[in-house]
């Protein structure tokens, strides 16, 4: 019930902070009406980050106490982290073509990050849909999103790193938005809606969470069900597929 | 300091037992090494015949051909392993479980290794790179390149070996993890290459040995994990 009672309120914040964002801040002098994507592409963006994070904490909770609770908890915040990093990368997108005149920006050091964050975010789903014990699954889950966590600081670096030594930033930095000399509505659009999208990704983030307990209560049941029906099953001859039931 | 060196000798014995295998089994390392270079000659075909432009990507397309020969190189490794059971075996031995990693990643430094130091001058010849006058900074990215891709290779093999789709499983998680290996590799090349204007060929062979031993570190802490199984 309280989490029903967030996720309204969740709703009715992304909508009280889509109509101020769009009708009742002025558009950016510059960039016209493309900066409002700014608004929601920030907030994304930062979840996203936090999200990837959120699931190598929980993956070296899993390998510490292996509990099966902290691999739900990694598996959801890794799909918050690709459903938030995707949009942020699709709203970068739609506001770097008019603005930038391009979708893609290679000369931006964080296009290249955040584009490979989702590539590992997407792999570590695929692992688990391929891994069929949940122990096992768990654990591989567990070392590749902490591979993953250490690898991300090394490719932020390197891009930075690959960029900065040729060149100064020739092109507007979307963290200006945050300037202090941007005007007052601008960051209370840009806030807002941050404070908006938090709210509905710790929503979205209990209800990933709650399923996948659900998902492995059922795995488990099924399991026990087929150890059940093999025992009481006539022997079959060894060498078949057995891989996965052990 | 008698346990360090026990596992110094479990990882040495395992390595050179891959060597062997390696070395007896030669179709397989041989195989994967004309996999790159028909690599190398496609991507010739794929930019064109224009000998400016060639010698210009000459060292992307070298660490490309050195990667995907890699993914080759540390699958077969752990595949080895699994077709007769072994790994199973190697698993029950007492003995630490980042010995029995330092082996599989040493072998497979090795085995990269070889493949760099072959691919080389493939490249020098393929695209008409003078690479004599780098040799040093080059030798050292192939190392530093052959370490820290075993040393990602290893984890991830291990960890896809005994997956369904491992083919497809193994490079799409680990191609996004070796981009900053990559990148740096590539830097290396291309500054040695230009007689390191910039000074600046230190500081990406620096990059690349921080990338080596984070993963060495991560990977030799998390592979028991992935043995267990």
């Amino acid at each position: 019930m309280k989490t029903r009672l967030l996720g309204l309120v969740a709703l009715v914040a992304v909508i009280a902070a889509a109509i101020f964002g769009l009708f009742v801040v002025p558009a950016d002098l510059n960039q016209g009406d493309a900066q409002r994507v700014m608004y929601v592409h920030v907030g994304s963006a930062w979840l996203g980050e936090l999200s990837f994070g959120l699931a190598a904490l929980a993956g070296i909770g899993y390998l510490w106490r292996r509990d099966l609770r902290f691999d739900a908890l990694a598996h959801a915040a890794v799909e918050m982290g690709v459903l938030f990093t995707a949009f942020a990368i699709w709203g970068g997108m739609m506001w770097g073509k008019p603005v930038w005149g391009v979708f893609w920006q290679w000369e931006d050091p964080r296009l290249a990050t955040t584009a490979l964050l989702l590539a590992l975010g997407i792999g570590y789903l695929l692992l688990r849909r391929l891994s069929d014990d949940p122990a096992r699954r768990a654990s591989r889950a567990a070392v590749v999103s902490l591979i993953a966590a250490l690898d991300i600081p090394i490719i932020h670096f390197s891009v930075i790193w690959w960029r900065g030594l040729h060149q100064g930033f020739t092109i507007g930095d979307p963290g200006k938005v945050l300037h202090p000399s941007a005007p007052l509505q601008f960051v209370v659009a840009l806030l807002g809606m941050l404070a908006a999208f938090t709210l509905t990704w710790i929503y979205l983030l209990i209800r990933r969470y709650q399923l996948a307990r659900l998902e492995s209560q059922i795995e488990e049941e099924v399991r026990l069900g087929l150890i059940k029906a093999a025992r009481s099953a006539p022997a079959i001859p060894s060498g078949g597929p057995v891989e996965e039931l052990a | 300091m008698t346990e360090l060196r026990r596992g110094l000798s479990v990882a040495l014995a395992i390595a050179r037992k891959d060597a062997t295998s390696e070395l007896r089994g030669r179709q397989a390392a041989g195989s994967t090494l004309f996999f790159a270079a028909i690599v190398l000659l496609l991507f010739g075909f794929a930019l064109g015949p224009d000998a400016q432009r060639l010698a210009e990507a000459a060292p992307g397309l070298l660490w490309l051909a050195i990667v995907f020969g890699g993914l080759l190189t540390v699958a077969r490794l752990h595949q080895l392993e699994v077709e007769d059971g072994a790994l199973e075996q190697l698993a029950l031995y007492p003995v630490d479980r980042r010995a029995i990693y330092a082996g599989k990643a040493l072998a497979g430094a090795a085995a990269m290794l070889v493949l760099g130091a072959l691919l080389v001058p493939v490249v020098a010849i393929l695209y008409a790179i003078p690479v004599g006058s780098a040799w040093l900074p080059l030798l050292l990215a192939v190392v530093l390149g052959a370490i820290g891709f075993a040393a990602v290779g290893t984890a991830y093999a291990g960890l896809t070996v005994r997956m369904r789709a491992r083919e497809v499983m193994l490079p799409l998680l680990m191609l996004p993890i070796v981009a900053p290996l990559l990148l740096a590799a590539v830097k290396v090349t291309v500054t040695a290459l230009a007689g390191d204007p910039l000074g600046e060929t230190g500081s990406w062979l620096q990059l690349l040995a921080g990338f080596d031993v984070i993963m060495l570190v991560v990977g030799a802490g998390t592979y028991g994990f992935l043995l267990e199984e």
